[in-house]
């Protein structure tokens, strides 16, 4: 605002760049989309199949991401193992954005004791470290992928509860969603028809943030032993498997890890340019 | 400091000791919901019911489950949270003999992430809109969304197998030396500072940013004051707050990140403790370990909304 005024040159400014980096991003997180359902299929060896004699093989034409400390082709393991990354914490999210979400929505929309009583048990919830809260439910009650989509669902709900109930307060103050209250339409009418589509692309901008770090506590977990179980595995799982491969400088540490982080950039490529756009929208 | 001050302060401080509370109840409750107990978990299946009785009768596991609370939250205030079902050690000697190596690593992490991150941080809101301000922008994005066993393994590779100028595990015991110390915490630090510096430096941005977007930023700006001095003089002094509240938000990233770097590194702090005892699935160092994490998580927080507090120029006289 206040350069514009000093330079008018400066209001042209954001128009002038494609949103390469946005495309780039939506593309990655459509091509493991598509993985994460035909993956397995793609995959040349089966799910266990040990194929080479040779443990962490480097990369060759036969096996193009090298082969894991049992002799097997890692291109085929991550192929096996991106339903389990991809697919868990997508489920994980969707618990976690729709709950958050609906409970803000009614939380703003009733207001009173049902807003104070769910605010204070996020606050509470806020305070404990989503990480902490899954490595305490994971020993409670173990690791199985419910439990797991479960613990990510409610450790990520809190967060996106925030976002949505501070857009929601706004939204539900708007002279619309009055107009429909004075028409005596029911809560989940005024909800879902009148107050989400006007908070929608935040939440969905939320949604994107919120899968980043479900794939990255989920991946984190892995990793320790406490996620996805042998025989199944996600890439956090394949990361610690090959891990003693690591002195070797085996590319079957580091692929997976890498599998990871090209999702979750590739998200936030998304989401940048998403919300790029939504800015420049809103100052049209 | 005025009494509107001190009340916010005080009403700040007893709602994050009435949190902390609820966070107990939370954790024994999620521990405790599965039925089945530490006397079961300790005598596996093959045991008789007399024998059962008597250790759940030593254990105190008879009584009713908020009794159990309560004497847990005592043992936990009077330094007893309990016995290890593993190995049948108090809960406090496990924690006793870690705790400093994970206090000893924050502090090492802190001391090298604060001022790199203040330093990118102010730069880049001060060349707001540069190619170093565009290029720190997407670095700190990109750490932030790889998982924190990339940093490390990538380190691990770099600095231990093809440089091998640093060992791939900690062992805290064989420090005599600063360039052992050095050795030790190198890789775990540097891994943990990544995560840590990239949260900080956007943060410590955005609230440098705020400021330079005020008015009065502006009337200096119209005076014809040099950029430089701008920042310095005009508006880092009321950015403090904002960035003390950056800085104690951000070391809460801290105890996510240190629950993967201890493990990877073999380190031996508290974190890599509660990762082995959630893997046996001893209830007792679980629950004494979460707390501890919690009780930190929240006085960081506690601190960070106590610097917004007091910055805030309106309660000020």
């Amino acid at each position: 605002m206040n350069t514009s005024a000093i330079s008018p040159a400066a209001k042209r400014k954001p128009r002038r760049r494609p949103p390469i980096a946005g495309i780039i991003g939506i593309a990655i997180v459509a091509f493991w989309l598509l993985m994460a359902l035909i993956g397995p299929y793609l995959a040349s060896h089966g799910v266990g199949g040990t194929t080479s004699d040779d443990v962490f093989a480097p990369m060759s034409l036969q096996y193009p991401l090298g082969t894991d400390y049992l002799g097997r082709d890692m291109l085929s393991r991550i192929l096996h193992g991106a339903p389990y990354t991809i697919g868990v914490a997508l489920a994980g999210v969707l618990v976690a954005s729709i709950g958050g979400t609906m409970l803000a929505l009614f939380a703003a929309a009733l207001g009173g004791w049902f807003d104070a009583i769910v605010s204070r048990i996020i606050d509470v919830k806020i305070s404990i470290p989503s990480k902490l809260l899954a490595l305490i439910i994971i020993a409670a009650f173990g690791a199985s992928i419910p439990v797991l989509i479960l613990t990510a669902g409610v450790g990520y709900m809190a967060g996106s509860y925030r976002i949505a109930r501070a857009l929601a307060v706004n939204v539900q103050a708007m002279d619309y969603v009055q107009a429909a209250r004075a028409r005596g339409e029911g809560l989940l009418y005024i909800t879902l028809f009148e107050m989400l589509p006007n908070m929608f692309r935040p939440v969905l901008a939320d949604f994107g943030l919120r899968f980043v770090f479900i794939v990255l506590m989920l991946s984190g977990m892995s990793f320790l032993g406490l996620g996805v179980q042998p025989p199944e595995a996600d890439w956090g799982s394949l990361v610690r498997e090959n891990i003693i491969g690591l002195s070797e400088g085996a590319p079957a540490v580091i692929i997976p890890a890498i599998a990871i982080a090209t999702l979750t950039i590739g998200v936030n490529m998304a989401i940048d340019s998403f919300a790029g756009r939504k800015r420049r929208g809103s100052e049209a | 400091m005025n009494r509107t001050t001190l009340r916010l302060i005080i009403s700040r401080l007893c709602i994050g000791a009435l949190t902390l509370l609820a966070v107990s109840v939370v954790i024994f409750t999620i521990t405790n919901l599965l039925p089945g107990d530490a006397a079961q978990a300790l005598l596996g299946q093959e045991t008789t019911p007399e024998l059962l009785a008597a250790l759940r009768e030593k254990f105190g596991l008879d009584k009713p489950a908020y009794v159990r609370y309560f004497l847990w939250l005592g043992g936990l205030l009077t330094g007893n949270p309990g016995i290890a079902l593993a190995n049948g050690l108090p809960v406090a000697d496990l924690i006793g003999g870690r705790l400093p190596n994970s206090l000893m690593l924050a502090a090492a992490t802190t001391a090298v992430s604060v001022p790199v991150a203040l330093a990118i941080g102010i730069t880049s809101a001060m060349y707001r809109g540069s190619l170093y301000d565009r290029t720190v922008n997407v670095a700190t994005v990109w750490t932030v969304s790889v998982p924190e066993f990339l940093i490390a393994t990538v380190a691990v590779l770099i600095f231990a197998v093809k440089l091998r100028w640093l060992s791939a595990l900690s062992r805290t015991d064989d420090i005599a030396t600063f360039g052992q110390f050095l050795k030790v915490y190198a890789m775990p630090v540097m891994t943990l500072c990544c995560v840590i510096v990239a949260q900080m430096a956007r943060m410590t941005r955005a609230a440098v940013i705020d400021q330079l977007n005020s008015s009065y930023i502006e009337m200096a700006r119209l005076k014809g004051v040099r950029p430089i001095r701008m920042v310095l003089t005009h508006a880092l002094p009321n950015a403090i707050g904002p960035i003390a509240n950056a800085v104690a938000l951000s070391l809460s990233y801290l105890i996510g990140g240190v629950i993967i770097v201890e493990s990877i590194f073999n380190y031996p702090g508290i974190a890599s403790l509660m990762v082995d005892s959630v893997t046996m699935r001893d209830m007792p160092v679980v629950q004494a370990c979460a707390m501890i994490f919690c009780a930190g998580y929240l006085v960081l927080l506690t601190v960070a909304d106590l610097c917004a507090i007091l910055s805030n120029p309106r309660l000020r006289k």
